[in-house]
Parts: structure tokens; C-alpha cells; sequence
């Protein structure tokens, strides 16, 4: 069924815009690159409808990549239930996202460079998603990566924008180092990195009570998952990968590459389902990622922060909701948080794109007639996210936190506190930007159809796409708990969201001068929390500066230097230069040296023939 | 009778090459080795090999040495000066000198077993007729090389010193 | 009178006496004249050596190689002779010690 036409069509949108997109012009290279995002999604409803109804996985080897002793890693795609969701989530998502950004970016030099480079992002991610080894994900993992450092450093002639997409590259690698020591303890304990042969193993080895090898590794590539889907303590570059260009921040920090790391722990969920130690702390890490991030989205001015913090902060609720066994919840919200989280982005982009580049919440205001479509779309997604029913937010954060429930009590009161949480800020940055006088000094206007019509596709996805009956489609690969007859937690976690609502409502359209009233009382509480609770610095003082001083002062001074320069590339030199002079002497010219020099070679000769060879 | 000839002559030798290494000035040293060349043919006779003997006084006695005579006296060379220049020759040239003669003293008394006894007269194979059988026959190939080897330096000798001339 | 037979191995020893002063003479004599001398004599203890072991396997060979060792001893002090004219024209000296350009 040739998978991996797929993966060639935005491969080829990518060589052609970056090959030729300079010469060819705006029209050429949007052609390419809608045209190779249209044809991958039309190629994988095909497929799909080929294999319904997908009972049993479909995969398709192509060609032996590694083959060294009993390590054999082939370029194996597979398709099966998961994988169909993930698909369908990155093409067709990406497809609104591109015809978004064809308007975004309509003004921008370099439009060339942006959509080759997202083609290439859409390469990567589907081969992440349609991998059946962890070494061929691991190529999507990295380029994933690779293409968030392009795209976020678009602007590549601003510091912050460079200094923003290093930070982006170097704390996902730090993750990326412990992906790739789960992988080499995967290959030393099961001889294959294929997910199938794994998971055949697996079954046979004793659910592992406290540390064993399965933990290790599960624990191993949760720690790519912490750097690739940002939670604590390697979140810190996404909030500052919002440097990049709107449809970036929807595409890659909100809808598909930050969810990889999701996507790999169902995908290794045989691993994770032998190993209770590592599924604690896989649940416990989101959970406390969700708090914290929320809590500080609370008090973030610029829009595309708050919206950053909140995909961090929905990113916690998939792995809690993972990490306690419901795979298929966890699976379930990543598809309604690219709903609405794109949506989100997309609309601050229209806001943002209306406004000529003001991004402050504090100098927006009463945009809502300036703005019609993005003020009414966005309220579909503020709503979705706070999980009021029946927009899509609910049916899945419902899910993960009956599950949550079941498992452990105390984890769903949290989480529920953070439902009340991210009700209130995304309600918040949706009353500030659209409620209220104007603040600020530009003249708004409406975003083009281009721009608007996306976001009334994702709107409408957001309202319906709850209905989607996820856990029942992956109920085959993960058996979903049993069907909670309890409705409380239902109950409460939409009596949270409610809560939210109002009191943002009451902060910010109701008592304005409450809002600012209470930030004074927190005082040096707020500034904290404002700051991000100095996790930044605390990073910055604590490893970079220790480590930029070990490296100009030990490793440059000290080893290349030193050590190098001076004993190995001089001292090459001065040695060769010291053993020329001294091999130099004999060819003096005086012949009766060189006579000299014959009879004692000739002695030697005739003794070792003679005297030691036995005379013969 | 043999053995006092030996004697004689083997001294006679020997003292002679000594002159040779020892007397400063170059006439002398040729001079001494003309004794040399002269006793040589003595012990060639000993041995039995009168050919050699005869062409050893004819070659080398009348032939090499007189140009060697000649050379030195159109040169007009003169005594030696002594020089220090090549000090690695005179340090290390005696001990090597020794460990050679020891060596060489250590084949010969040890490495080679059963060696005649010379007695003049027990072998007459020497003659110019079986060396000539031996030349014209076996060693055909080697006898025209030194042929045009000695026309080679015929020629180059003479090239050499012709521009000596003008 | 009858005496004993002579030992071979006299005959070696006195070979091996030439040539080693030979070779001293080589070493340590200045003059370039002298040097040649003292290869003559080197090629003279070879000589003796070739004739005493053409004795002791009664064979003619040795004569043989032994002729060859004198014409080719001939040819090469021609023209070695002719050489040292042509330097003493050029270098205006007989010493080999101020003959040394030939060097690094």
C-alpha cells in the first residue's frame, strides 16, 4: 500500500520550496507546499479506508537500515488504531494550520524558507507516528527537534529568536540523551528495537514491583518525553519557543510535536504497564506540571505566553492521565487539545496579526468588534479547554480525571484545582483582549478569510469533536477502565470550570479594580509567580554559568590549549624539527665519517652472519 | 721450506702495509706498497697459483702503482697536514678497528672447520692453461663484462684528464 | 729440511691483517692519494683470500674471481686517478677533509 508515500509528499514539498522556492514565487511555493500537505492527508484517508476496519496493525517493511551482529533495525512503518488518530490529527490539523499560515505569513520575507521548513516538520512528525521502532521514531524525535530550532529562529536576525530556538534545541537534546540511553538498554535487554517483538517480549517477563530493568527504560525514555513534551524540569523552553511565527507556536508547540512524547508512551505502553514505579512517576510529574504551569499562566501578560504555559500545563494532564493507565484518555486529549490549542494559537495569531504585532494582554482590549470571527471562534476553544460540556475539552479531561480518581483521590483534587485554574486564565487573556476599552494604539481590523476560515474549522472541531469515541476505538489496544459509574468527579471538575469562568469574569469585566487590588495584596507572591518562580535563573546560575566556565576555562585554556596545542601539534613539530637537527649531523660531507659509519654497519652485518648466525 | 718463506715474506708484508698506513708522505706509502704487491706474489706462488702469482706482479706491481707513482708526482702532494674536522672517524675508528680483527680472528679460528695445510707443489691446477679453459668456457659471460668495463674506464679516464691538458 | 706444513689459516689471518690496515688507513689517512692506497691494499687482502680458498677447495674459481677483483682494481684506480686531478683543479687540495660541501 506503499505507507511511505506519505511520508514523501511534504518531503518533496520541502526540497522543492527549499531548492527552488527563492526563484519560483509566493504562488509557486504555496502551491507546493498546501498541495504536498493536501495529497499526504487525502493518501492517509485512503489508507485508512483501505484497512478499516484496522483490527489487526498493518505494517510495511521497506528496506534493513542496521544490520550489525543480532541488531537488525529495518525503515518498518506501521499503521494500526493509534496510529490512524495521530494521522489524522497531524494532517489534517496540519493542513489548517498551513492555509492559516498562507495568510499569516503573506508579508514575510524568507516565505519560502518557513514553508519548506514546516513541510519538513510534517515529514518528521509522520515518521514518528508511523514508526515501528524506536530507533526510526527517534529519527522523527530529532527532526522534530531539528525543525522547532528552523522555524522557531525564523526571525533569525533577532537574538531572541536565536537565543530562543538554542534553548528550544539544547534542552530538548538534554531529553534526547535519555531516550537514547532507554534505547541502548532496550537493545542490551531485549536484542530489538522493534515496538512488536518488545511488547512479545514483555508479556512474558513479571510486572516488576519496585526498580527493575523495564523501570529503568520505561523511566529512561520518559526523560525524552520531559524534554520533547516539556514538563518539569525541561518545560522552560517553550514558553520561550513563542518566539517563532504564530502558526509555528499552533503547529509544532501546541498540536503535534510536544504531544510526540505522548505519543511514545502509548506507543511503549507494554513497557509502562510492567513497570507501576514508572507510571507513578510519569502521573506524578504531570500532575505537578499542570499545577505549576497553570499557576504561573495566571499572571503572564503577553498572550502567547499564557496560551504556552497552558499547553504545558494540558501536557501534565495527558501524562497524568497516562501515567494512571488510561492510555486511550490520555491519547483522547491529546486530539481535542490540538483542536482547541491550535485554535487558541490561531487566534492569538489573528488578534496579534490584527493589531501589526502588539502581543500584550494589557494593551488589548474591546477588540470584539474589531474582530468578530476570532473573538466568538476563540470563546469555542476557552470553552473547550475549561471543559465545560459538551465542547471536546470536557469528554477527554472528564475521562483522565475519573481515571485519576479511581486510581488515587488526592491526584484528582489536584487536578481538578488545575481545571479551575486553566478555566480561569485562558477566560482571563479571552475578557482582557476582547472585553473592555481599547488600550492600545493600533487601528484592528478583522484577519482575511484565509486566516478566519481555519479557525471556524477548528471551532466547529472543538464544539463536536468530543463525540469522537476515542477510548472506544483504542479500547481494543488498551483496554479502558471500567466505565466509572461514579459521576461525581464529573461533576466537580465542571463545577471547577465553572468557577473559573466567574471568577475571571468577575475579576476583569464585573470589578476591574479587584483584579489589580489583589495582585497588590499577594505582593511578593505574584512577583514569583510572574517570574516564572525564577526557575530561568535559577537554571542559568546553577548550570549554564558553571558550565560555560568549565568550558572556556578548563576545556579550551586548560585541554585544547594546553594539552593539545601545546603536546601534541607544537610538540609534534619541535620534536620532528629536534630529531631533523640531530639526524642532520650526519651527513657532515667528510667521507672519512662516512667510511666509519660503513665498517660499522658491515661489522654488524658480519656479526650477527658469523659470530651469532653459527658461522654458516 | 715453505714455512720459512712464509714467514719471511708474511712479515715482509706486513711491515709494508703498516708503512703504508704509517708514513706521512704519499710516495713513501706507494712505494711500501709496491712491497706489498711484491710479497703477495710470493704467497700466490706458495699456494700454487703461479698465474695469479705473474699477473699480480704484471698488473699491480707494473701497471697500478706506476700510474699511482706518476699521479702523486704530477700532483706534487705534498705531506699531509693533520685536521680535526672528521672526529667521529678518529673516536670511533680504533674500537671498531679492534671488534673488525676480532671478529674476522673469531671466523677464521672458530667458524671454519677442517682447513688444509699449505704444502707448495701438492696442487698444480694454477696454470694459465686450466685458468684459461675455466675463463673461455664458464665464466664467458663475466670475462667480456670486465673487458668493456676496462674500455668504459679506459674512456672515462681519458675524459676526465683531457680537459686536464688545455 | 722438511717443515711442517703451513696452516692454512696463517694465510687468512694475514689476509684479514691487510685488509683491516686497509681500512685503518682509510679512516684515518687525510690525504686523498693515501686513501687510495690503502683501498688497493684492502683489495689486496681480499685477493689472498680468494687463491687461499681456491687452495683449500681445490678449485680454480677462486683464481678466477681473484682476476677479476685485480681488473676491476685496475680499472677503478684509472679512474679514480682522474677524478682526484679533476678535484685537485678545482679545489686546489689533496686533503679529503676540505672536500665536504656535499652536506646538509
Amino acid at each position: 500500500m506503499n505507507l511511505w508515500l506519505i511520508l514523501l509528499f511534504p518531503l518533496i514539498g520541502f526540497v522543492l520550496n527549499g531548492l527552488f522556492g527563492k526563484r519560483l514565487g509566493k504562488a509557486a511555493v504555496t502551491f507546493f507546499a498546501i498541495g504536498s500537505v493536501t495529497l499526504s492527508f487525502f493518501y492517509v484517508l485512503y489508507v485508512l479506508s483501505r484497512l478499516w476496519p484496522l483490527n489487526t496493525a498493518y505494517s510495511e517493511h521497506s528496506f534493513t537500515w542496521i544490520q550489525s551482529g543480532f541488531l537488525q533495525v529495518g525503515f518498518d512503518l506501521l499503521v494500526d488504531r493509534l496510529s490512524a488518530v495521530m494521522l489524522l490529527i497531524v494532517t489534517g490539523v496540519g493542513l489548517v494550520i498551513h492555509i492559516y499560515a498562507v495568510g499569516y505569513m503573506a508579508e514575510e520575507d524568507g516565505y519560502y524558507r518557513f514553508f519548506s521548513f514546516f513541510n519538513l516538520f510534517l515529514f518528521f512528525m509522520l515518521i514518528l507516528v508511523l514508526s515501528s521502532n524506536l530507533l526510526l521514531l527517534f529519527v522523527g524525535w530529532e527532526g522534530v527537534g531539528l525543525c522547532s530550532y528552523l522555524l522557531v529562529g525564523y526571525y533569525f536576525g533577532e537574538n531572541w529568536a536565536t537565543n530562543a530556538a538554542n534553548k528550544a534545541f539544547i534542552v530538548n537534546r538534554i531529553g534526547d540523551f535519555g531516550f537514547m540511553l532507554g534505547m541502548l538498554l532496550t537493545v542490551v535487554v531485549f536484542k530489538t528495537l522493534d515496538f512488536g517483538k518488545i511488547a512479545a517480549a514483555v508479556g512474558t517477563m513479571p510486572v516488576e514491583p519496585t526498580v527493575g530493568v523495564i523501570t529503568a527504560i520505561a523511566l529512561l525514555l520518559f526523560v525524552g518525553a520531559t524534554g520533547k513534551s516539556a514538563q518539569f524540569p525541561l518545560y522552560v523552553w517553550l514558553p520561550d519557543a513563542m518566539a517563532g511565527p504564530t502558526p509555528v507556536s499552533a503547529l509544532i508547540h501546541a498540536a503535534t510535536m510536544v504531544t510526540a512524547g505522548v505519543y511514545m508512551v502509548a506507543r511503549t505502553s507494554f513497557l509502562y504497564s510492567h513497570a507501576p514505579l514508572a507510571m507513578n512517576v510519569v502521573a506524578i510529574i504531570g500532575l505537578f506540571t499542570a499545577i505549576f504551569a497553570a499557576s504561573i499562566g495566571i499572571t503572564q501578560n503577553d498572550i502567547k505566553k499564557v496560551f504556552a504555559y497552558s499547553t504545558v500545563s494540558q501536557l501534565g494532564y495527558m501524562f497524568l492521565g497516562l501515567g494512571v493507565g488510561a492510555y486511550s484518555a490520555g491519547i483522547f486529549h491529546v486530539m481535542t487539545h490540538a483542536f482547541f490549542k491550535a485554535l487558541l494559537f490561531l487566534g492569538a495569531g489573528s488578534v496579534i496579526h490584527g493589531l501589526s504585532g502588539e502581543q500584550d494582554l494589557r494593551h488589548m482590549g474591546g477588540l470584539r468588534k474589531a474582530m468578530p470571527i476570532t473573538c466568538w471562534t476563540l470563546l469555542f476553544a476557552c470553552l473547550a479547554i475549561s471543559g465545560i460540556p459538551p465542547f471536546a475539552g470536557f469528554f477527554s479531561k472528564d475521562a483522565i480525571l475519573s481515571a485519576a480518581y479511581a486510581h488515587a483521590p488526592w491526584m484528582f483534587w489536584i487536578g481538578a484545582i488545575t481545571a479551575g485554574m486553566t478555566a480561569f486564565y485562558v477566560f482571563r487573556a479571552w475578557f482582557l483582549a476582547f472585553f473592555g476599552t481599547y488600550r492600545g494604539h493600533h487601528h484592528a481590523h478583522e484577519s482575511p478569510l484565509l486566516m478566519t476560515l481555519p479557525l471556524v474549522v477548528l471551532a466547529a472541531l472543538s464544539a463536536g469533536g468530543g463525540f469522537i469515541n476515542i477510548p472506544g476505538f483504542l479500547s481494543q489496544a488498551y483496554p479502558s477502565l471500567a466505565e466509572h459509574e461514579n459521576r461525581t468527579p464529573m461533576i466537580i471538575s465542571v463545577i471547577f470550570g465553572v468557577a473559573g469562568v466567574a471568577l475571571a469574569w468577575l475579576l476583569y469585566i464585573a470589578r476591574p479594580v479587584l483584579a489589580d487590588a489583589w495582585q497588590h495584596a499577594a505582593g511578593p507572591l505574584y512577583t514569583l509567580v510572574e517570574n516564572k518562580y525564577y526557575v530561568d535563573e535559577i537554571y542559568g546560575a546553577l548550570i549554564v554559568k558553571p558550565l560555560e566556565g568549565i568550558s572556556s576555562l578548563v576545556l579550551w585554556r586548560g585541554v585544547d590549549e594546553g594539552l593539545i596545542d601545546t603536546a601534541f601539534v607544537s610538540g609534534l613539530a619541535r620534536g620532528a624539527r629536534g630529531w631533523g637537527g640531530l639526524l642532520r649531523q650526519l651527513q657532515s660531507g667528510r667521507i672519512r665519517n662516512y667510511a666509519t659509519w660503513v665498517l660499522a654497519g658491515s661489522l654488524l652485518v658480519i656479526f650477527v652472519l658469523g659470530v651469532v648466525g653459527g658461522g654458516r | 721450506m715453505d714455512t720459512v718463506l712464509f714467514i719471511i715474506f708474511a712479515i715482509v708484508a706486513i711491515v709494508a702495509g703498516f708503512n703504508v698506513v704509517l708514513q706521512r708522505h704519499p710516495i713513501s706509502s706507494a712505494l711500501s706498497l709496491v712491497g706489498v704487491m711484491g710479497s703477495l706474489a710470493v704467497l700466490y706462488l706458495l699456494l700454487g697459483a703461479e698465474f695469479m702469482a705473474m699477473a699480480q706482479m704484471i698488473v699491480y706491481g707494473g701497471a697500478v702503482m706506476v700510474l699511482f707513482i706518476f699521479v702523486i708526482m704530477l700532483l706534487n702532494a705534498g705531506a699531509e697536514k693533520p685536521s680535526s674536522k672528521a672526529w667521529f672517524a678518529q673516536i670511533a675508528g680504533l674500537p671498531l678497528l679492534l671488534a673488525f680483527i676480532a671478529t674476522l680472528g673469531f671466523l677464521i679460528y672458530s667458524a671454519l672447520p677442517g682447513l688444509r695445510a699449505v704444502e707448495f707443489g701438492s696442487w698444480t691446477m694454477g696454470t694459465a692453461e686450466e685458468i684459461g679453459k675455466l675463463l673461455f668456457t664458464q665464466y664467458l659471460l663475466p670475462f667480456e663484462v670486465i673487458s668493456v668495463l676496462i674500455l668504459i674506464a679506459i674512456l672515462g679516464a681519458v675524459v676526465l684528464a683531457l680537459k686536464e691538458i688545455d | 729440511m722438511h717443515f711442517s706444513p703451513v696452516p692454512l689459516s696463517w694465510y687468512l689471518t694475514l689476509s684479514a691483517i691487510l685488509f683491516v690496515l686497509g681500512v685503518a688507513g682509510f679512516i684515518y689517512r687525510k690525504s686523498v692519494i693515501t686513501v687510495f692506497l690503502s683501498i688497493e691494499l684492502m683489495l689486496n687482502g681480499v685477493n689472498l683470500t680468494f687463491i687461499a680458498f681456491s687452495y683449500q677447495l681445490h678449485r680454480i674459481d677462486g683464481h678466477i674471481y681473484s682476476l677479476f677483483v685485480m681488473v676491476v682494481a685496475a680499472a677503478e684506480a684509472a679512474v679514480g686517478l682522474a677524478i682526484i686531478l679533476t678535484v685537485f683543479k678545482n679545489r686546489g687540495t689533496l686533503q679529503i677533509d676540505e672536500v665536504d660541501t656535499l652536506k646538509l
